[in-house]
């Protein structure tokens, strides 16, 4: 079927904003919050300073015209009367939820203050800022950690092993030289009808529900779009999603064991000689090592290993070998074990063998829309080497070698819990991040570090369980729709228009800029937001040619894209044919791992937990728990506030097989408590095609509906997967930790046995009673 | 709904329906349904294995009797809200005769709510 644009849009082609009877209609792109990782074309329209209503853009290639639940549904976030909409400061004690309104000056002034004291008293790297997953804060939580705060610590929410994204980022950067994506034609406004582009003749998607994730790189429809057209699926996935029954090959893996898999798939595709010979020859090093290596993972041994049978394990490496046009999809489920970044290196490694990189319909290397690319670095140049050196986590060496500019989460919890060794931490920066409802691995030790400075800021949306737990203020933030903003995640550059106004809620940009002229005016020259922008766009994306009003009008601007870049030196910055690596090749051999003393190889290892590591412990917690999938209602920690997706998605929800909820006497339906030695949490029983020795939690669950103020917390400990999760188990780069798969039992929730609530269990009696090593 | 005479209905593709609830999301929100009310529902098979070893998985958005196929926005040119959001694109809508003409293939199907 055909998009159709109705005659409606056809007649307002062209135009970035016109009226329609009381309304002002705005073409523009939505990118958080709240939201995910795209930035999806949509029409607002707009009522006395209010969006009445949101509409996906037809004419924008993106999402042409077609939105998902969450901006469907965005007037009620941004309308929602619970909304934070004015500063507060904490009165009484952390944790009792009660505040007083300040004006925004009062805000800044005890900032100032509080930045000046630590700053002075502790050192600026004391000062720890932090952002959720990044988005459209992406750059200015970093802008104002280094250039506002003097302080090289800035961080993602106690993410564990950085293990979003960055694990298979560095190793793509090592190995090739850029990131890369599957080739469903996102980098061509015309997209399927581009005549250079082809359909991908297979499409392997690893450990990614695509079509409900939504990761910064595709929308999972547009896999759709290519199985219309003919493009067959291989699909890693414990879970039978709709992506893996639609699969001719679903491999089943057992959550942890992806690099096992992948290096298998490897070796059959080397034994059996379907590589391809003239990429590998010309454009890639260390092969014979690779395959060296691969070998010690023959397809049975992975076949034990993964639980996926050998011939599946076989036939799936043989179709992409054989595909014309590879194209990948991976996610999360790569970085979150501990052997995270040599899964992602075998990945890489199986579209570089089979000459999939860079050419039509495989993987196609991306590169920022006119080299705008402003990400966890912009500003780190201010700091100096002295300062730079006290970044937390600074002597693993992909940091030292600028190869992720995050301080290091795990070191930094270790850092506060060893009473502040080399320095203590005194204040957290909160920037639209809710660590202990998400994203920090085992939620009970980072509630406690939370708790541990002396001034927290929260900016945010919504009074979150974090904000509650240890904020001294908070800080009202914008919404899409508020803000003068701008995407600039490889293609297209978009910009982002401010089309109304919530009380006194302001954008990141506008913030972080008041913020900054306070404290450090010599680096916050701009005006205000849209100048900002306006400087970002002309000077930073100065190849593009066009100010940020251009912008706006145009809506989003393509950035030329071309095939085999590789070999018509169009991919370094010298200008020789290659790749952006080192040797100027695909480096199978990982170099720099070589020279910083690190396998250069890929590796397997079995999760810190596991059936094989430590089968003592699985007898008493016979399960394997995976959690961290995504929900079509909500982003993370967010939308729990809606009444409408509520409706679609009332509780938490745990996927078991019901062969396995038949063994211990459990019904659809039911609560049941999960847990390990490290504590527990209730969710809702959901019936899944699942191996059955693995269930799957939901995680980011809290309940905006229940008490905010402790003991209660919003009941955020009460669901929280993260209660069973584990910091500081990291792969040998300081990259990949075990979110996803770690032991546990199951059993039904009574009243008897749920006398005291985890989050009680937490706030008030000092936690779970386990100790960590 | 007529239009020159002519019924008008909704096409659907549904081997591609991936069950992302835009259409009853959009319907929701565009005609102000209450908790509880459904203009447009998706239904669901499976996944269930068959006997060749190939899952059965199959979403069908069925419109209720809530649904007047988005007669204001029609009117105004646009397309019912459900098609135009529709994130797998298998939903079209038209004149009964011109849709059944681009049925093409298996798994589709027209409905004519009103």
């Amino acid at each position: 079927m055909a998009y159709e644009i109705s005659e409606y849009y056809q007649k307002h082609k062209g135009e970035s904003q016109w009226q329609d009877g009381e309304y002002t209609c705005t073409r523009t792109t939505m990118w958080t919050g709240p939201g995910c990782h795209n930035g999806c074309g949509v029409v607002y329209y707009t009522k006395n300073g209010k969006v009445e209503k949101v509409e996906g853009d037809p004419y924008n290639p993106f999402n042409l015209g077609k939105l998902c639940m969450r901006c469907l549904n965005y007037v009620e976030a941004a309308s929602s009367p619970e909304r934070l909409k004015w500063p507060l400061k904490r009165v009484g004690e952390r944790g009792e939820n009660k505040w007083e309104r300040i004006s925004w000056d009062e805000a800044y002034d005890l900032i100032v203050k509080e930045v000046r004291r630590i700053q002075s008293k502790y050192g600026p790297e004391s000062i720890v800022a932090m952002e959720g997953t990044g988005r459209n804060v992406i750059w200015q939580v970093p802008y104002l950690c280094y250039a506002g705060f003097g302080s090289p610590n800035f961080t993602l929410g106690f993410l564990s092993g950085e293990s979003c994204s960055m694990p298979r980022l560095v190793t793509e950067a090592v190995i090739q030289g850029d990131f890369s994506f599957g080739d469903y034609s996102a980098h061509f406004p015309d997209r399927y009808d581009n005549p250079t582009w082809k359909v991908p003749g297979v499409i392997l998607i690893w450990g990614q529900n695509a079509i409900i994730s939504n990761p910064d790189s595709s929308l999972g429809h547009w896999i759709v779009e290519c199985m219309k057209r003919g493009s067959k699926l291989i699909v890693v996935d414990p879970m039978l999603t709709w992506l893996a029954a639609k699969a001719d090959y679903w491999l089943q893996v057992r959550p942890g064991t992806d690099a096992a898999l992948a290096m298998a798939m490897n070796d059959v595709i080397i034994k059996e000689d379907l590589y391809d010979h003239d990429f590998v020859e010309k454009w890639t090093v260390g092969f014979d090592e690779f395959a060296e290596r691969v070998a010690t993972m023959p397809a049975e041994r992975a076949a034990e290993i993964t639980w996926v049978p050998k011939d599946i394990i076989e036939g799936a490496a043989r179709l992409f070998a054989k595909a014309d046009g590879a194209a990948t999809t991976w996610g999360v489920s790569v970085d979150m074990a501990v052997a995270g970044v040599s899964a992602a290196h075998a990945i890489t490694g199986l579209w570089s063998i089979t000459g999939n990189l860079d050419k039509p319909g495989g993987q196609s290397i991306i590169q920022y829309a006119y080299d705008l690319g402003m990400a966890y670095d912009y500003g780190l140049e201010i700091l100096s080497e002295e300062v730079k050196a006290k970044r937390i986590g600074n002597e693993l060496p992909l940091k030292q070698t600028g190869y992720g500019a995050t301080a290091h989460s795990d070191t930094l919890l270790k850092q506060i819990e060893n009473g502040g060794n080399p320095y203590p931490i005194k204040m957290f920066w909160f920037q639209s991040t809710n660590p202990i409802a998400n994203m920090g691995a085992e939620a009970p030790r980072i509630y406690k570090a939370i708790k541990s400075t002396e001034f927290n800021v929260v900016v945010d949306l919504f009074m979150t369980p974090t904000a509650v737990a240890c904020a001294d203020l908070v800080l009202p933030c914008a919404m899409s729709s508020e803000r003068w903003s701008n995407r600039n995640w490889w293609m297209p550059l978009a910009g982002i228009r401010k089309v109304a106004e919530y009380e006194e809620a302001k954008s990141d940009e506008q913030l972080i800029l008041e913020l900054g002229k306070r404290l450090n005016p010599e680096m916050f020259p701009w005006k205000d937001d849209k100048e900002w922008n306006d400087w970002i766009i002309k000077e930073q994306g100065s190849k593009a040619g066009i100010t940020y009003d251009q912008l706006n009008d145009m809506i989003y601007s393509y950035d030329h894209f071309e095939y085999y870049r590789y070999e018509k030196g169009l991919l370094r910055r010298d200008g020789l044919p290659g790749f952006n690596t080192l040797s100027g090749k695909v480096e199978l051999k990982i170099g720099l791992f070589e020279s910083w003393g690190l396998d250069p190889l890929p590796w397997y290892q079995e999760p810190p937990e596991s059936p094989y590591s430590t089968p003592e412990l699985f007898k008493k917690y016979p399960l394997i728990l995976t959690t961290g999938h995504r929900s079509w209602e909500f982003f993370h920690s967010e939308h729990r506030q809606l009444k409408l997706n509520r409706e679609f998605h009332p509780d938490p929800l745990i996927k078991i097989n019901p062969e396995t909820a038949a063994k211990y006497g459990i019904k659809e339906g039911d609560w049941v408590w999960v847990e390990n030695y490290r504590g527990r949490f209730k969710q809702k029983v959901k019936f899944e095609e699942l191996h059955p020795l693995v269930v799957n939690a939901e995680h980011g669950w809290w309940f905006p509906e229940m008490e905010g103020a402790e003991p209660t917390l919003f009941g955020v400990f009460d669901s929280n997967s993260n209660n069973l999760t584990t910091m500081c188990q990291n792969g040998p780069t300081g990259y990949g930790a075990p979110y996803k798969n770690q032991l546990c039992k199951i059993y039904k929730v009574t009243e008897e046995n749920s006398k005291i609530l985890p989050s009680e269990q937490v706030t008030k009696l000092g936690g779970f009673n386990y100790v960590y090593k | 709904m007529s239009k020159n005479n002519e019924r008008y209905a909704l096409l659907i593709n549904y081997e591609f329906c991936t069950g992302c609830h835009s259409c009853e999301t959009a319907c929701k929100v565009e005609n102000n349904l209450t908790h509880g009310q459904w203009g447009i529902k998706v239904a669901q098979d499976g996944p269930r294995k068959l006997e060749n070893g190939k899952f059965e998985f199959i979403h069908v958005p069925i419109p209720t009797s809530l649904c007047n196929l988005c007669e204001d926005r029609v009117n105004k040119g646009k397309l019912p809200s459900c098609v135009q959001h529709c994130q797998a694109a298998v939903m079209s809508f038209g004149p009964v005769e011109e849709l059944a003409e681009k049925i093409s293939k298996p798994q589709m199907v027209i409905f004519t709510p009103v």
